[in-house]
């Protein structure tokens, strides 16, 4: 079996065999293949730029890998401000022992979602650790693309009045990835919701540019992101625990698990925060996306007693905070 | 899974809600002695919609909540021990010890520390890795306590000699007792715990009713389980006769699970113990037996639990009791939050405090 060696990252020729034979042969395009020190681009306009560093473990899980999720993951940032993504860079950490035929296939994950979101891999720099100084693979990637609407969504601009939406079942991704981990001896059929959302959000802009925010609730999960816009905005949220679409096996696995599907991470979902008036119309939208199927209107931004919080109506209708995650979500006991 | 969808209809919970507001005729103060109650109450939004003169009071319901710094303490010193892996249950990562340290704080040290939902994942962490001594921080009441006892029996029938239990187990009954004798607790009733109540059915809190003249009724977790225990014990108060009621037949017998609790008798021992925010009560903990001495990781390491005085400031114990609301304690979201818990309402995610100030509107 094929393993990295620490030699791959000497940046000698053991380096340069592995960026022409596996690198350049799944993420070849021109402006990659010029292999100078920098990519040049072509961007018109103002620019959305945004960053993230994947670490996940286990490295592929049910639904996807860690090259798809460092794909999906960076131009979902992007098009939530409304860019179009068009280039990303990819940062490869490597552990020193990584099978070089698992690191193929997640490069190649990674290529293929590139090139179904019509994104392309323009710059890339890989580095191998010493064992130990790393778990296995770590991948950062960066995404850049134009921003075409005049206004961009952002957080402060949620408004009292406006309707919230959210673009699908929320949990998947957490309680997949939880499930995965090595010691918990749990099963269940759930998969995790990694996709890219820019052409549904471009969809979304086009019709309805005078869109509020646009936010994906990854780590920290809806209530986490739902506190977060509730403290850039001047309103209080107001969320109806019973819209909110969880799948019955995300459920089910949190019960058993004791996590709370409203903290758990999604990567192919997103929040839409606009005027009430066209919330039919968005949710319309939404909903003839792949992955905007099951979206739903789940509340909206009152001027609450007091701006800042996040206040859930539960199912039987009583009434209660709804508050950030505090650390990392723990099994609980009894 | 539990099948209780139905337990959670709006329409059921409305209809039972109606019924406790029309019989509610003096005000009772009610107490759950179980975190998963707790939380339960608060996530459901339950607590939003109760009669004023209803109150609901959080008791010492948190196996975690109650386990006190000297005993996080002994699990410290073992997960500084280099041929150690501590495994424990997650709530427990997080639980201050004397010096405010957790075993969190130790695992990032580089402390080997392991979360698991059953202590048979930690016997099998001891296969695994016979070079090692796996130690299983054994906190729960009468509901876990027989499950480690089971882990330690096929410790001894595998001869595993690299696995011990460090016991912190509490007994829920003998609280209850402690905490009503003393007279400081001024609560009308108790809702009583579903899952510990598995174990050890009805009798044992046969005394509430009997001696105390205290209504107190067995109940599941899902909104509608709790509004019947709550109009159950409006009914028991009105016709002025309490009763211990089992009103979770679906998951609890009458005699409990003799089964679990021969297992647990036959690997533990009762002794007095020590709970967090209200110190020491006789006949309230488990420690191995001596027929299991082998597998006893205080006695293998020479490990005793050593006694912490809370911290001070802390209103806990009065919360516990039910004689404070944690928001009249000075440190509640100040000083004392879920990120950096002072007291043990706030350590677990079941605790009373972080009930409050995880779920609670603008409550005083």
């Amino acid at each position: 079996m094929q393993r990295i060696l620490l030699d791959h990252g000497s940046g000698g020729r053991a380096s340069l065999r592995l960026i022409n034979e596996l690198f350049l042969r799944h993420f070849g395009n021109a402006i990659l293949e010029s292999l100078d020190d920098a990519a040049c681009l072509e961007l018109n306009g103002r620019v959305a730029m945004s960053t993230d560093t994947f670490t996940v473990d286990p490295l592929i899980f049910p639904g996807g890998d860690i090259g798809s999720l460092a794909v999906h993951g960076t131009i979902n940032d992007v098009a939530m401000l409304g860019g179009d993504p068009k280039y990303l860079s990819c940062g490869f950490i490597i552990e020193e022992g990584l099978e070089l035929s698992l690191l193929e296939r997640i490069v190649a994950s990674m290529a293929q979602a590139a090139e179904l979101a019509g994104v392309s891999i323009v710059t890339g720099d890989t580095k191998v650790v010493p064992r130990g100084a790393a778990d296995k693979l770590f991948i950062n990637t960066t995404g850049l693309g134009s921003i075409s609407v005049a206004n961009p969504p952002g957080g402060a601009r949620a408004a009292e009045g406006d309707a919230v939406l959210i673009s699908g079942s929320v949990g998947d991704h957490g309680l997949t990835i939880m499930s995965s981990r090595e010691g918990l001896e749990f099963e269940t059929p759930v998969q995790s919701d990694s996709a890219a959302l820019h052409w549904l959000i471009k969809r979304l802009l086009d019709e309805l540019p005078e869109v509020h925010v646009l936010r994906d609730p990854t780590r920290g999960g809806l209530a986490t992101t739902l506190n977060e816009i509730a403290a850039q905005s001047a309103g209080e949220v107001y969320i109806n625990e019973e819209a909110i679409p969880v799948k019955p096996e995300v459920r089910e696995g949190c019960s058993f698990l004791g996590l709370d599907p409203l903290y758990l991470a999604n990567e192919g979902k997103l929040l839409c925060i606009l005027p009430e008036e066209l919330s039919d119309r968005a949710l319309e939208i939404m909903r003839q996306d792949p992955v905007g199927r099951e979206a739903a209107i789940i509340g909206g931004i009152v001027s609450g007693r007091r701006a800042g919080r996040v206040v859930l109506q539960t199912r039987i209708g009583g009434q209660r905070l709804l508050t950030m995650l505090e650390g990392e979500q723990l099994p609980r006991i009894c | 899974m539990e099948q209780g969808h139905a337990f959670q209809d709006p329409t059921i919970c409305r209809g039972l809600l109606a019924r406790i507001e029309a019989e509610l005729d003096a005000p009772c103060a009610f107490m759950e002695v179980c975190g998963t109650h707790t939380v339960a109450i608060f996530q459901s939004g339950l607590r939003s919609m109760l009669p004023a003169g209803l109150r609901h009071v959080s008791g010492p319901g948190c196996p975690v909540c109650v386990t006190p710094a000297g005993e996080i303490e002994a699990g410290l010193q073992l997960a500084d021990m280099d041929q150690v892996m501590v495994a424990t249950f997650g709530d427990m990562l997080r639980v201050p010890g004397a010096g405010g340290r957790t075993l969190k704080e130790a695992q990032a040290e580089g402390a080997s520390v392991t979360i698991c939902y059953s202590p048979l994942e930690a016997l099998k962490l001891a296969q695994r890795y016979p070079e090692r001594e796996v130690v299983f921080l054994g906190v729960g009441f009468e509901t876990t306590a027989p499950t480690v006892a089971a882990a330690v029996k096929q410790a001894e029938a595998l001869g595993l000699d690299n696995f011990s239990v460090f016991s912190c187990h509490k007994l829920i009954p003998p609280a209850l007792a402690h905490l009503l004798r003393s007279g400081e607790v001024r609560v009308e009733a108790f809702i009583l715990p579903g899952h510990v109540s598995t174990v050890i059915g009805t009798a044992p809190y046969a005394f509430l009713a009997e001696e105390l003249g205290v209504p107190a009724v067995v109940a599941g977790f899902e909104p509608a389980d709790i509004l019947q225990a709550l109009l159950a014990i409006i009914r028991m108060r009105k016709a002025k006769r309490p009763r211990v009621h089992n009103a979770y037949g679906r998951a609890v017998h009458e005699g409990g699970n003799p089964k679990a609790r021969a297992v647990m008798n036959q690997v533990f021992e009762v002794v007095g113990s020590t709970w967090r925010g209200l110190g020491f009560i006789p006949d309230s903990g488990l420690v191995l037996s001596e027929e299991y001495a082998a597998f006893d990781a205080g006695r293998r390491f020479g490990l005793e639990a050593a006694t912490v005085a809370d911290p001070p400031g802390c209103k806990c114990g009065e919360v516990l009791k039910g004689l404070a609301a944690p928001r009249e304690c000075r440190l509640f979201g100040t000083i004392c939050t879920p990120a950096s818990p002072v007291g043990p309402c706030m350590v677990s995610s079941e605790g009373s405090c972080a009930a409050h100030y995880k779920y609670g509107l603008d409550e005083s």
